[in-house]
């Protein structure tokens, strides 16, 4: 995370050999990337970028997802099964011979997802997913990177988007000046306001609250409405029972 | 008094099957702040084009209805008379700047209107000046910081002296920090020189502290408008998928436990003094 | 990339960016008269080094050393191919005067680079449409080459996205055979012919939205004015062109293989 400008894209384009160290090494799965092609490291490290209006260009959303494995070799079988299964994830089937070009925004984005996680690579870095999505849009994308993520994928999202870290509770680099100036649980990041505010960023709403309702005794790391409410809850009906 | 009214406004764009938006019937008065919001393809941008005539002038397509702006309807003016009433601000700052130079690009609707040079100088200075951005004067819009971008744009229909500026989700490419203080501006805008503000958002977390007035929107018709404390205690808010505010929801979580904060907070500070007041009131 | 470096605007202030472009642009048409006037070594290589000073005033030294790197590759295949043809068909008394030949055209077509790097260098776009609009070309065109202008380093930096975002899908652009190789390019032009499009939808919008076409008479923020120092240029010019005619056609120019033969 950090502000427009920080270094995230360009640290993350580090991990695909798209960018290639001018000093110090970068390993991917034990690959220094200065020793492999652009493609052999996406076979391993799905790229999702922030604009799908850059990647689509087939006629038919299948021949889409297919693009990708056409160039890592795959055989026509295993393409067609793939394609099949990435469609089925996203939602997307009934899309399957539509043009991408006639689908709206959100679908877009989805139909640039389903072409990397076709290959089914082991880490997936997504570039500023939530840019211009609505609220239904990022709930749904919430759930299907936690998911992702329990089915044992890397996944590293690239985001100022504060209020959706908070709800999925990741590990959290914080960037500024391209430097990383923090690395730890979104708990500890997120809720340190000098941290944030070197990043350039604001705490959660929530932790927003936290920090002014301090001198009650309350917690400062709070980041979810949920235990906002039980803490609340709890300390009016301490109080009571006293 | 009402600056902008429409009546049974439906529209279909060219080649649609279905309308884009139906049977839209909305009043604002002159000096509010409305917040349009709604799901994705909900109709929200269509509504905006329709204020300023791109609709139906620009995109051709079925437009039934009117659609009165500053006493004037849409479809018997062109785009550039409307444009002296109605400023619309873009989503994506990079295409809605030309020039090399930020000062050309405010003065650029000025020239259009082949407005006296001095009068032009004039309005470029003080609306580089009301958007804090006049020392970039000389600078290239492509130079700069997308929240930088966005001013400049803000700028540039504020020079043509607009009462009403309709902004299409004008933070979305921008970061928190960036996206509150454009809101802060437009919001003085509001505030100091009266200009009716509308608002196309979807982060209401950051907007919604400064609106008078929010208007859902879901499947190109208007579901609730109200008053940004009373929109977001309707059940239909959550159905249609809105994001509501962590605020808004933190206290709506609270009433279901029977905690009454007294009002909707729109800004974690106000949770926070609600919180406290109900705190030291239980003690007392 | 490296070529177009040298031709880029530079905004910064020196005496020969204050000079009126269509003051610039006639003395940039003089510069081209002479070098096509002469074809020996020696006034060519007065010409080229005469335009140093100018640089030097104008701060444009990187961007023109760049442009002089980035134009050795034309002008090594300019001085081969004067070579070679000259030598089969010229009728040259040495070999030497075979290469005094061959440089002195190599050196007009630099004389033509450097020029035109001074030029553009020192012309802000905004500066050079202005100047065509008062020389009657419709605002239109001059819009439309602004627009170009503005967007080219927009448009580079996205097709450096489409290419990466490709890449990063398994397109190797650099494999295959002739044909193949051409085919690479397809996930590249088409994305990037999409956003043009829906860059120049959402641009028209914003243009109509903001008055565009209102009035016939359209303002412009800023007019050009020829000033003293316009007119003082382009006498200077217009002198040295004269006396270029002159010593063209009344003067004696001996080749530089005559100098070191009899010198």
């Amino acid at each position: 995370m950090g502000q427009n400008g920080a270094g995230k894209t360009t640290l993350v384009k580090h991990f695909i050999g798209l960018l290639r160290p001018t000093r110090g090494r970068v390993l991917v799965d034990g690959v220094d990337t200065r020793n492999a092609s652009v493609a052999e490291l996406a076979r391993k490290v799905g790229f999702v970028f922030q604009n799908p209006d850059h990647q689509l260009f087939s006629e038919t959303v299948e021949e889409e997802i297919a693009f990708a494995l056409r160039n890592f070799g795959f055989s026509e079988k295993t393409i067609k099964e793939r394609v099949d299964w990435a469609l089925n994830l996203l939602d997307l089937t009934r899309y399957r011979k539509t043009s991408p070009f006639m689908l709206s925004g959100g679908e877009r984005k989805r139909v640039a997802l389903a072409s990397v996680l076709a290959w089914d690579p082991k880490i997936l870095i997504l570039d500023e997913p939530t840019i211009g999505q609505d609220a239904y849009q990022k709930e749904r994308l919430r759930h299907f990177i936690i998911q992702l993520n329990q089915q044992g994928k890397t996944v590293i999202v690239v985001t100022h988007d504060i209020e959706f870290v908070a709800e999925c509770e990741p590990r959290v680099i914080l960037m500024a000046n391209g430097r990383i100036i923090a690395d730890g649980e979104a708990r500890e990041v997120l809720t340190d306001p000098t941290l944030v505010k070197e990043a350039s960023l604001m705490p959660p709403e929530i932790t927003q609250v936290f920090i002014r309702l301090n001198d009650f005794g309350f917690p400062r790391k709070v980041l979810g409405v949920y235990e906002a409410k039980r803490l609340i809850l709890e300390y009016l009906r301490g109080r009571a029972g006293k | 008094m009402a600056i902008l009214e429409t009546r049974n406004l439906t529209y279909t764009y060219p080649f649609a099957e279905n309308p884009a938006i139906k049977d839209i019937n909305l009043t604002i008065e002159k000096g509010e702040f409305v917040i349009i919001t709604g799901p994705s393809g909900c109709g929200k941008t269509t509504l905006c084009r329709c204020f300023n005539g791109l609709i139906p002038h620009f995109y051709g397509g079925n437009l039934e209805g009117d659609v009165i702006v500053a006493g004037l309807n849409t479809r018997e003016h062109p785009i550039y008379e409307l444009a002296k009433h109605v400023g619309l601000v873009f989503q994506n700052p990079e295409n809605q700047l030309f020039a090399l130079t930020v000062e050309k690009d405010v003065a650029f609707g000025l020239e259009n209107l082949g407005l006296p040079r001095e009068e032009i100088h004039r309005r470029v200075d003080w609306a580089l000046r009301v958007t804090g951005i006049y020392d970039l004067k000389d600078r290239a819009p492509f130079e700069l910081s997308g929240g930088q971008q966005q001013r400049v744009a803000i700028a540039s229909v504020l020079a043509m002296q607009p009462e009403i500026i309709v902004l299409d989700e004008p933070t979305s490419f921008l970061d928190p920090l960036s996206a509150k203080s454009i809101l802060e501006s437009i919001y003085q805008l509001n505030r100091e020189l009266g200009i009716t503000v509308i608002l196309v958002e979807h982060r209401l977390d950051l907007a919604v502290r400064y609106a008078n007035r929010v208007i859902i929107m879901d499947q190109g018709r208007i579901i609730l408008d109200n008053s940004p404390r009373e929109v977001f205690l309707d059940a239909r808010v959550k159905l249609i998928g809105v994001g509501l505010p962590k605020v808004v929801r933190l206290y709506l979580l609270l009433r279901e436990d029977n905690v009454d904060l007294g009002r909707t907070p729109l800004s974690p500070e106000e949770l926070s003094d609600l919180i406290v007041g109900v705190l030291k009131s239980d003690k007392s | 990339m490296s070529v177009f470096e040298g031709l880029r605007f530079r905004n910064i202030s020196s005496p020969i960016h204050r000079i009126d472009p269509r003051a610039k642009f006639i003395y940039v048409c003089i510069l081209f008269a002479i070098a096509v006037l002469f074809s020996q070594l020696i006034p060519l290589l007065i010409l080229f080094f005469s335009q140093i000073p100018l640089v030097i005033m104008a701060k444009v030294k990187r961007e023109w050393l760049r442009l002089m790197r980035g134009t050795m590759f034309f002008a090594a295949l300019i001085f081969i191919t004067n070579m070679i043809s000259l030598y089969f068909y010229g009728g040259y008394p040495s070999l030497l005067s075979i290469i005094e030949r061959s440089v002195a055209m190599t050196l007009r077509f630099i004389i033509l680079v450097e020029s035109f790097s001074i030029f553009f260098a020192t012309t802000s776009p905004d500066m050079l449409s202005l100047s065509l609009e008062q020389m009657g070309v419709p605002y239109e065109f001059c819009f439309a080459f602004i627009t170009a202008i503005r967007f080219v380093p927009v448009l580079a930096e996205e097709a450096q996205s489409i290419m990466d975002a490709q890449k990063a899908r398994g397109l190797e652009l650099e494999r295959g055979n002739f044909i193949k190789r051409i085919r690479n390019y397809i996930p590249i032009l088409i994305p990037l012919i999409v956003s043009a499009i829906r860059r120049s939808m959402e641009l028209a919008e914003a243009m109509e939205s903001r008055a565009w076409g209102a009035s016939k008479k359209r303002t412009n923020l800023y007019t050009l004015k020829m000033g003293v120092k316009d007119y003082l240029f382009i006498s200077i010019s217009i002198i040295i062109l004269v006396l270029s005619l002159y010593v063209c056609f009344f003067v004696y120019i001996p080749s530089l293989a005559e100098l070191i033969r009899f010198g």
